[in-house]
């Protein structure tokens, strides 16, 4: 006999026929195989156009072009008992128009056209240096400060000279401008450090996410000092003390049901008792950080259950055999044994909340909030919400800053993601 | 009938047979000049493994075996736990092509073929090498779907009616048709354990194979379910070359013609079974039977 | 800052009576510590619990309920004046009453006349109960905590046994941790279904199941005769059956597909690359995915659909194509099925994976090739755990909001035209309890019909995978 016989050939057949049949059965399995790889192919092709789209919409925000012009201040146009009330965008539109070398036609047209592209962020400059140092009237001062965010777009290539005029928000008159301060050394670009000191604003170039993320932290941990507390003493109770009877049953379907259950419908149930009922001030982190913690309960629950599950009876029998109580066997060793795997879960469920943006908007965590948030109950917004909020704006400045939001939020999910794995592989324990 | 089959019987086989190698030993070249290479007689080893070596990852698990298994008869493999027995036994069918981490090295022939050539087909190698594992595993499907599975998937069968009398005749093989014969579109796996078992056998024997291998088949059952497959066991070897891994020294006595011993990964000794249990030529097999390991 | 300082005084006063009692029980030992049944810290524990727990419960009942409790007595007697006004000017009333009385701004109405003398009245009489409340509060809590102390101190003997009350403590802490995921789904409950109750009040439940049109915010428009609105929530369940559908067509045939070819085929390298990538597109918040269907799905689309409306010879098919909007229930359907793949995915991967590998090996043994096994044993084997994780994906599909808030529309149309602008059940409570709201018109009160009907729906369409899937896993074990 030969390979032919171990190669080919079934019994009962004949030779060709089996062969055909033999053939049929492998490009099945190739075409299996190949719908499997398609299936991969395309998860991972939405992964990367997702992510590539964001990072390509987003990465422009870090860059940003500032303007530094010698600005002086006119006491003639100073009033120093309502130092608030000067019109300081005029002071830096003269200082602009002066380093271009324009004049003022008589309708004002050209500072206004000099003022749509210097950010309003240099009156306040003006303001807080007189209000420090009144002395400054008269001399001249050089600011820096951002570019109006269409003027940075010009400069980014998002606003071309190619656009018909009428169809772009700078006329060619502007571009000149900016072009020539540009060559003058006036304007640079530099990385855009505002956008994470500054909070939200109704001017994009002046938006940051300074108060979103402030806003996300002081959430995120009063859901970690409710959530993980609460949900780790929870699991304790039902995996090592709670009888096996109907109660426990039911509260062990309701746990895995509750982990199951839209988020938006704890964003329903923290209107309805936190703020209706309980007078929580709407849209604080305090009301936010609740509902996300009874969202992230359940999940809390289920992984350290989970990993008292793991540790194996025999560290119980030896503790209670030297004559430990059972709770001095759960808290001195089972415990700290699970810990690893309890502290995983919990950033798991932790770093899930930090992106929840659904229940927030049912307890009034929408509004404009410009500026870091007043404690635990005074307004602020959260990194996803604000996403949410600035993907709302018309502005195409915002796109640019919602995706450069999105980015920063992405980073702390993989940083809290890539803290779970790390604690995972180094404390993980083969029993 | 039993000098044809049975190869304690022939004198043919009990001259050469079999004879075992230690690895360093070059010798092997005697077994195969005692038995004529050109054509295949009925002298021929059904199976013949030649410096079998298996690696799971940097681990070696097997060592150099060199073995002859005579067709139409029942050979066991017994040995303490882990010496290599089942890691053997999965080289013949190829199922260690399923474990990523396992590498196979040496040559197994099956009548002279070998079954790790490039151009062999595991699909084809299995199904005229049939196995029965540890445990029970019957699809969980009806009895007649697990029997019916293995013509279904390799086109045995025309028709239906062909289907149905593959299905009905490994049953009766398989010492379970009576037991079943009114309840074949029921799962298999509300079957007894001992039922199970027999049921995969017949899934085994329904697509023809001429080897089957069996992995401890009875050592999830109880002494009466074991006895039904061991008198099974003698039925078949009739018509396959049947292997039987076993833990059980009383069982390999019972079931087969042949005995090999498996120690630490290698080979010690093999030859007729009545042979070994009586006289041993190995200290460490004497020192097996005789209980003083495993 | 009252309570805090309080919660402060209390800390101060358990930890010195840990020391008080860990102090009798050590002396009572008298150098011998083998006497005393308990170590010395849990006779502390003990006297430091007692000391504290009651008092700090009412503290915290305090600041919960202390509120509702002024607001009462405020309210039980109302001046002529403020019974003349209408029940919403009187809470208006009310509300700046209390935010006077806190120092903090009220409302723009200005009162004059008998109103600004009552007001006037009220903001001393809030005043001076919430001095009443809040030292009553402070003198329980005080009461409680020196009673707490007197009752537990006096029991410390060496004969005490310490360690097991300050167990019986830990356990019922256990326990109430374990009750608040209880009362977590009771609070859901409860508010759903008392809010809504409120809402069927005014329409019908039968109008609002089975009426097929939508449009809450008539309801707003008081001068209007048709001030009651429409209720009928059929067209958004249907917009959200078809992009629930949509999703599924997407993320089911995929993720099954990536899970088998992960846990049957794959190698160690390819699983140990894919799986944290596709962990990552599980870890993306969905605020992200409807800012990429808003803004890149549903632009390209649009495109997409326009250029194929225009190639097409002149005929109403191309002008509907070339009509096309960006907001269609296909964008939030197909990036919503992106967003489920690692969801999918992942559970059936679990499923496939509690197979058992005999039933694989015997497969196998028969000579079946790997996808003869897969899709003849294992995925049969496997068909009630795949079912239920396709209903768990189902019912993600329905309670998501960000993606159809950002990427579906707002227009309650009944079709089934994956091209059309359609609303989903979500969206619509979004819409309707963002912004500024008045807690009692039908319209806010519908968003918690809204979500009763989304609970019912989810909770049976998890109840019943959860089943499948214990059952499924408890058949393997």
């Amino acid at each position: 006999m030969t390979d032919a016989t171990l190669g080919a050939a079934a019994p009962r057949q004949a030779p060709s026929a089996a062969e055909a049949r033999l053939k049929k059965r492998h490009r099945a399995e190739r075409l299996f195989k190949a719908q499997g790889i398609a299936a991969i192919v395309i998860a991972m092709i939405f992964l990367v156009v997702l992510v590539g789209r964001i990072v390509s919409q987003g990465y422009s925000t870090f860059e940003t072009h500032t303007l530094s012009v010698p600005v002086y201040l006119n006491p003639d146009r100073i009033d120093t008992s309502d130092l608030s009330g000067v019109n300081y965008d005029y002071i830096v539109a003269e200082a602009v128009m002066k380093k271009l070398g324009l004049q003022d036609d008589d309708y004002g047209t050209i500072s206004s056209k000099v003022q749509d592209l210097v950010s309003r962020d240099f009156g306040f400059q003006l303001l807080n240096k007189l209000k420090a140092d009144q002395k400054l009237i008269g001399q001249t001062i050089t600011v820096t400060g951002p570019l109006k965010a269409d003027a940075d777009l010009y400069f980014k290539g998002e606003i071309k000279r190619s656009t018909a005029e009428d169809d772009r928000k700078l006329d060619n008159q502007q571009l000149d401008w900016l072009d020539k301060l540009k060559k003058d050394g006036a304007i640079t670009s530099g990385f855009n450090l505002g956008f994470f000191t500054h909070s939200d604003s109704t001017e994009p170039e002046q938006a940051g996410v300074l108060g979103a993320v402030i806003g996300s932290a002081m959430m995120l941990l009063i859901t970690a000092l409710i959530a993980v507390p609460v949900g780790v003493l929870a699991a304790v109770y039902l995996e090592e003390f709670a009888p096996k009877n109907r109660w426990t049953d039911i509260i062990e379907v309701n746990i895995n049901n509750l982990a199951a259950v839209p988020s938006i419908v704890y964003g329903l149930l923290g209107l309805a008792l936190f703020i209706n009922w309980l007078n929580v001030p709407r849209g604080s982190p305090l009301v936010g950080g609740l509902v996300l913690a009874l969202m992230a309960l359940p999940t809390v629950i289920i992984a350290t259950r989970s990993a008292l599950k793991a540790v194996p009876p025999s560290i119980r029998e030896a503790a209670l055999g030297v004559g430990a109580s059972k709770t001095q066997t759960v808290f001195h060793h089972v415990l700290p044994l699970a810990m690893p795997g309890v502290m995983t879960g919990a950033i798991l469920s932790l770093a899930h909340a930090l992106g929840e943006t659904a229940p927030l908007l049912m307890i009034g965590m929408v509004s404009f909030v410009p500026g870091v948030p007043e404690g635990l109950t005074g307004a602020a917004t959260v990194l996803p919400v604000q996403v949410f909020i600035w993907e709302n704006a018309s502005e195409r400045a915002f796109h640019e800053r919602t995706a450069a939001a999105i980015i920063v939020l992405l980073v702390f999910m993989i940083v809290m993601n890539a803290a779970a794995v790390i604690l995972r592989r180094r404390f993980e324990r083969r029993w | 009938m039993t000098s044809i089959l049975n190869p304690l019987a022939s004198p043919l086989l009990q001259g050469h047979a079999m004879t075992v190698q230690s690895p360093d030993d070059s010798s092997r070249a005697s077994v195969i000049s005692t038995a004529p290479t050109s054509a295949p007689s009925p002298a021929e080893p059904k199976i013949k493994a030649r410096g079998v070596k298996v690696f799971y990852g940097e681990k070696q698990a097997l060592f150099d075996v060199d073995l002859d298994v005579p067709g139409k008869s029942v050979t066991a493999f017994i040995g303490p736990s882990g010496c290599g027995k089942s890691t053997f036994l999965r080289c013949i069918n190829r199922m260690n092509d399923t474990i990523p981490s396992a590498r196979v090295e040496g040559s197994i022939q099956i009548d002279g073929a070998d079954v790790n050539a490039k151009s062999v087909d595991p699909v084809v190698l299995r199904s005229r090498v049939g196995m029965v594992f540890q445990k029970p595993n019957p699809f969980p499907k009806t009895i007649f779907e697990n029997v019916a599975y293995g013509p279904r998937i390799h086109g045995l069968a025309t028709g239906k009616a062909e289907l149905e009398a593959i299905v009905e005749s490994s049953l009766k093989k398989a010492g379970l048709w009576n037991e079943v014969a009114d309840r074949l579109h029921q799962p298999g796996t509300g079957l007894s354990g001992g039922q199970q078992q027999r049921l995969v056998i017949a899934r085994a024997i329904a697509v023809s194979p001429e080897v089957i291998l069996m992995d401890e088949p009875c050592s999830a059952l109880d002494p009466i379910a074991t006895a039904k497959i061991e008198e099974l066991i003698d039925e078949l070897r009739s018509q396959f070359c049947i292997v039987i891994v076993t833990h059980s020294m009383a069982q390999a006595a019972r079931v087969s013609q042949r005995t090999a011993f498996f120690h630490l990964g290698k080979l010690v000794e093999s030859g007729p079974t009545e042979e070994m249990f009586t006289n041993p030529r190995d200290s460490r097999t004497q020192d097996y039977i005789t209980g003083r390991f495993g | 800052m009252l309570t805090w300082l309080s919660l402060l005084v209390l800390a101060l006063f358990s930890g010195a009576a840990f020391v008080a009692g860990r102090r009798r029980a050590t002396t009572a030992a008298a150098g011998r510590p083998r006497v005393l049944h308990s170590l010395p810290d849990y006779y502390g524990t003990y006297v430091a619990l007692w000391a504290g727990v009651p008092a700090a419960l009412l503290l915290l009942l305090g600041v919960m309920a202390g509120g509702r409790v002024e607001d009462a007595i405020l309210q039980s007697a109302r001046p002529a004046a403020v019974q003349a006004l209408g029940p919403d000017r009187q809470a208006v009333f009310y509300s700046d009453v209390r935010a006077i009385a806190a120092a903090q701004s009220p409302s723009e109405v200005t009162y004059e006349g008998e109103l600004k003398v009552a007001l006037d009245a009220k903001v001393a009489e809030a005043k001076r109960i919430e001095t009443v409340v809040n030292t009553a509060m402070l003198a329980g809590a005080g009461v409680l905590a020196l009673a707490g102390f007197l009752l537990a101190f006096p029991r410390i003997n060496p004969d005490f046994r310490a360690r097991n009350r300050v167990e019986g403590w830990t356990s019922s802490l256990l326990i109430a941790c374990s009750v608040a995921a209880v009362l977590t789904t009771l609070g859901i409950v409860l508010s759903l279904v008392w809010e809504s109750w409120r809402f069927f009040q005014s329409v019908s439940p039968l109008s609002f199941l089975f009426g097929t049109e939508w449009s809450p915010q008539i309801a707003m428009r008081a001068d209007q005769v048709a001030s009651s609105g429409a209720f009928g929530a059929v067209p958004l369940f249907a917009g959200t059956f078809l992009i629930m559908l949509i999703a599924m067509l997407v993320a089911a045939p995929v993720g099954l597909y990536s899970a088998i070819y992960l846990s049957e085929y794959a190698s160690r390298p390819v699983r140990g690359v894919v799986k944290p990538l596709l962990e990552v597109l599980a870890g993306v918040p969905t605020v992200v995915y409807g800012f990429f269907a808003a803004l890149t799905v549903g632009p390209l689309f649009r495109a997409g659909f326009n250029a194929i409306g225009a190639a097409l010879p002149p005929g109403p098919m191309a002008t509907y194509l070339m009509e096309v909007q960006n907001q269609m229930a296909l964008v939030a359907g197909v990036v919503m099925g992106i967003m489920l793949i690692p969801f999918v995915s992942s559970l059936s991967d679990d499923i496939i994976n509690a197979v058992p590998q005999s039933l694989r090996d015997g497969s196998y043994a028969m000579g079946a090739t790997k996808s003869e096994t897969v899709k003849k044993v294992v995925l049969p084997a496997a068909l009630p755990g795949i079912m239920a994780a396709m209903l768990l994906a189902i019912s993600r599909a329905v309670g998501e909001t960000m993606i159809v808030t950002m990427a579906a529309g707002l227009q309650a149309k009944l079709t089934a035209n994956p091209l059309d602008t359609v609303t989903t059940v979500t969206v619509q409570i979004v819409t309707l309890l963002t912004g500024d709201q008045e807690f009692d018109s039908p319209k806010t009160l519908s968003a918690f019909g809204l979500g009763l009907t989304l609970f019912v729906v989810t909770l049976c369409l998890n109840i019943i995978a959860l089943r499948i899937v214990q059952k499924y896993r408890e058949q393997y074990d």
